[in-house]
């Protein structure tokens, strides 16, 4: 048996790279051996792609991207179809943890300072991700055909409007209508289940090829592979990442898994966070409903936009709070990548960063009332400052010395 | 190529003319495939825009106003978007003039925003009846009717006169639609073009200007 396979094995990789692949991504990729809990929500990124693509396969099948018969299919699929509100309550809770997770993911990057040389096309792939990501959300959020499905997208596509000149026209463009109607939903159907899917999964094929060419970051910020065994060169920190890390990304998979259940089956629309109360009424073009809010993952970015009074300024300002963490490999002047060794200047400069993403998330699912302006264009303030003064405050900002070997 | 370069002597100039000439051909092939490329992405391009069907759809919708009160709003709906009529009072008609000072548009300078025949302090062929487009100018949400006196208006502005509110980003228009100073709203509610058959019905999408726009 035992030599059938072997020669089976052998027949196939004189064919196809399949051990050499398998050892290069696998089994003789070394990664640092001191990862912590923070470098799970890579892996979990990963497997909330493969479940969102595999739930939308199925819930594709009963969903009709018309606009008379949409709400009511996702009302069949949630009443009708065996197991069908199951699939679509895994869909739209991974939506919301897709993004925690990414949220998470970033977050390390920020404290590990993982986006620094030689990793700064890795972070900008990574962003680039995370904008495939929210294009995707916002595709699909149009689907269910409810009421909120209608006026965000409707606010959305609006922003584009308010380009000098061409605005207009690439809105009518994107909708392909002078409202949003039937081909906008009809296209942003195909957009969600091909278009993005196929980006997003080539974006993360390309993100793991390049991780696994710099090599991966730690919590110490250490290059591993500058202390090498000289007789094998193999990292000294490096361990591969099967079967060490397969085991222990198994551990955060069932953690996950948990959680995830756990909202699925008790709190599925998460006291309207993930599933907002206002979308279980059909689209109505004649009525806004009273009180719009994004999903709660825009949120930061609609305070944003709110912030500013102004149209085109507000919109310039919504896109710059995304364009900005493009450049971040750049901004950050620091000689050491990890918060263990930055001084008192960042590690504050990254509390302020968090109150103000916080607080611009909690003020976008608000109402907007003059004193609430004013605290979101404080927070505006604080989280642009938070980028654009980095080259200056991370240069003058005291460091430690970092050691040569990781600890543990 | 080495050996044909050794013939003609001089090695390095050859090389180098044999790169220009390499790299012009790469150029040219390139700039070839990108007008090519270019010219094959406008059926795609052009088939998301508005079918011929959607632009011929949006018939002038005809509106009958005999039944309405005094200071009720009608919505109907024209080409997909809400078009309110509103019934002003004499009282609200006169207290327009008295806001101008707060409006960033009050003499509807921009003509985007209404019929030349609506470029009047009423915007509106006769004041009595506002007609307008319901859409904020900001991103497109529909604002609320919130009449002069009612609660909800004590917290939009200290003197209330009657208008519209819009619930998304707190845009504020008076009842001619006029965009208040200070809001995100860059512009006056739109006025769409429209005509009277009778005195008590109107029709809207169409002006005997252009005929049916």
């Amino acid at each position: 048996m035992d030599k059938i396979l072997t020669a089976s094995l052998e027949w196939v990789d004189t064919r196809f790279p399949l051990t050499k692949m398998w050892n290069e991504h696998l089994a003789q990729y070394y990664a640092p051996k001191n990862f912590n809990m923070w470098y799970y929500f890579g892996s979990l990124a990963l497997v909330l792609l493969v479940l969102q693509i595999f739930t939308g396969i199925f819930l594709a099948v009963n969903y009709k991207p018309d606009a008379t018969m949409a709400f009511a299919s996702v009302e069949h699929i949630m009443r009708d179809i065996d197991y069908g509100w199951l699939i679509r309550y895994m869909h739209s809770t991974g939506a919301s943890f897709f993004f925690i997770v990414i949220y998470l993911h970033m977050f390390r990057a920020l404290l590990y300072g993982s986006y620094k040389k030689p990793r700064e096309l890795l972070w900008i792939i990574g962003m680039f991700i995370y904008a495939c990501l929210m294009a995707e959300s916002f595709l699909g959020y149009l689907l269910p055909w409810g009421q909120m499905s209608f006026w965000g997208a409707q606010v959305i596509i609006s922003l584009f409007g308010a380009i000098p000149y061409v605005g207009e026209d690439l809105a009518v463009w994107i909708r392909g209508d002078y409202v949003i109607g039937d081909a906008t939903l009809n296209r942003f159907f195909v957009y969600h289940v091909v278009l993005v899917p196929i980006l997003l999964l080539a974006l993360a094929a390309v993100h793991i090829i390049a991780l696994h060419e710099v090599g991966s970051n730690n919590p110490d910020g250490i290059e591993i592979k500058k202390n090498k065994d000289p007789k094998t060169g193999i990292p000294l920190d490096g361990i591969p990442f099967h079967p060490y890390y397969t085991v222990k990304d198994i551990v955060g998979v069932t953690v996950f898994l948990i959680l995830f259940c756990t909202v699925i089956f008790y709190a599925p629309e998460m006291g309207g966070y993930f599933l907002e109360h206002n979308n279980f009424f059909p689209a109505d073009p004649m009525k806004t409903p009273e009180h719009i809010e994004p999903s709660w993952y825009f949120t930061p970015f609609y305070a944003i936009l709110r912030a500013v009074p102004d149209k085109f300024l507000g919109v310039i300002a919504m896109g710059a709070s995304i364009v900005v963490l493009f450049f971040l490999p750049w901004l950050d002047r620091s000689p050491v990548k990890s918060i263990r060794y930055k001084g008192w200047i960042f590690k504050m400069a990254l509390g302020l960063f968090i109150v103000s993403f916080f607080g611009l998330a909690y003020l976008g699912m608000q109402p907007s009332t003059p004193i609430k302006t004013n605290f979101a264009q404080i927070f505006t303030t604080m989280y642009f400052a938070f980028f654009l003064l980095m080259p200056w405050y991370s240069k003058i900002d005291k460091t430690k010395p970092v050691p040569e070997r990781v600890t543990d | 190529m080495s050996s044909t370069a050794n013939v003609a002597g001089t090695k390095n100039t050859a090389e180098i003319q044999d790169k220009s000439k390499r790299r012009f051909l790469v150029a040219a092939t390139a700039g070839v495939g990108a007008v090519g490329a270019g010219f094959a992405a406008v059926p795609f391009v052009m088939s998301l825009r508005p079918s011929a069907k959607t632009q011929a759809a949006g018939a002038p919708v005809e509106i009958d106003i005999s039944k309405m009160e005094m200071g009720q709003l009608l919505i109907v709906e024209w080409r997909g978007k809400p078009v309110w009529i509103v019934r002003r009072t004499e009282n609200s008609l006169a207290d327009l003039p008295s806001l101008n000072s707060k409006l960033s548009d009050p003499d509807s300078e921009v003509t985007s925003q209404q019929p030349d025949y609506a470029k009047n302090p009423a915007r509106a062929i006769k004041p009595e009846y506002l007609v307008v487009i319901g859409i904020c100018t900001h991103l497109g949400c529909s604002p609320t009717y919130i009449k002069k006196g009612a609660a909800a208006g004590n917290d939009i502005d200290d003197d209330w006169k009657g208008g519209f509110f819009c619930p998304c980003h707190g845009s504020k228009f008076d009842l001619a639609g006029r965009v208040y100073k200070g809001v995100p709203a860059p512009t006056n509610l739109v006025v769409p073009p429209y005509i009277y058959l009778s005195n008590t019905r109107i029709l809207v999408g169409a002006d005997s200007s252009k005929g049916v726009a």
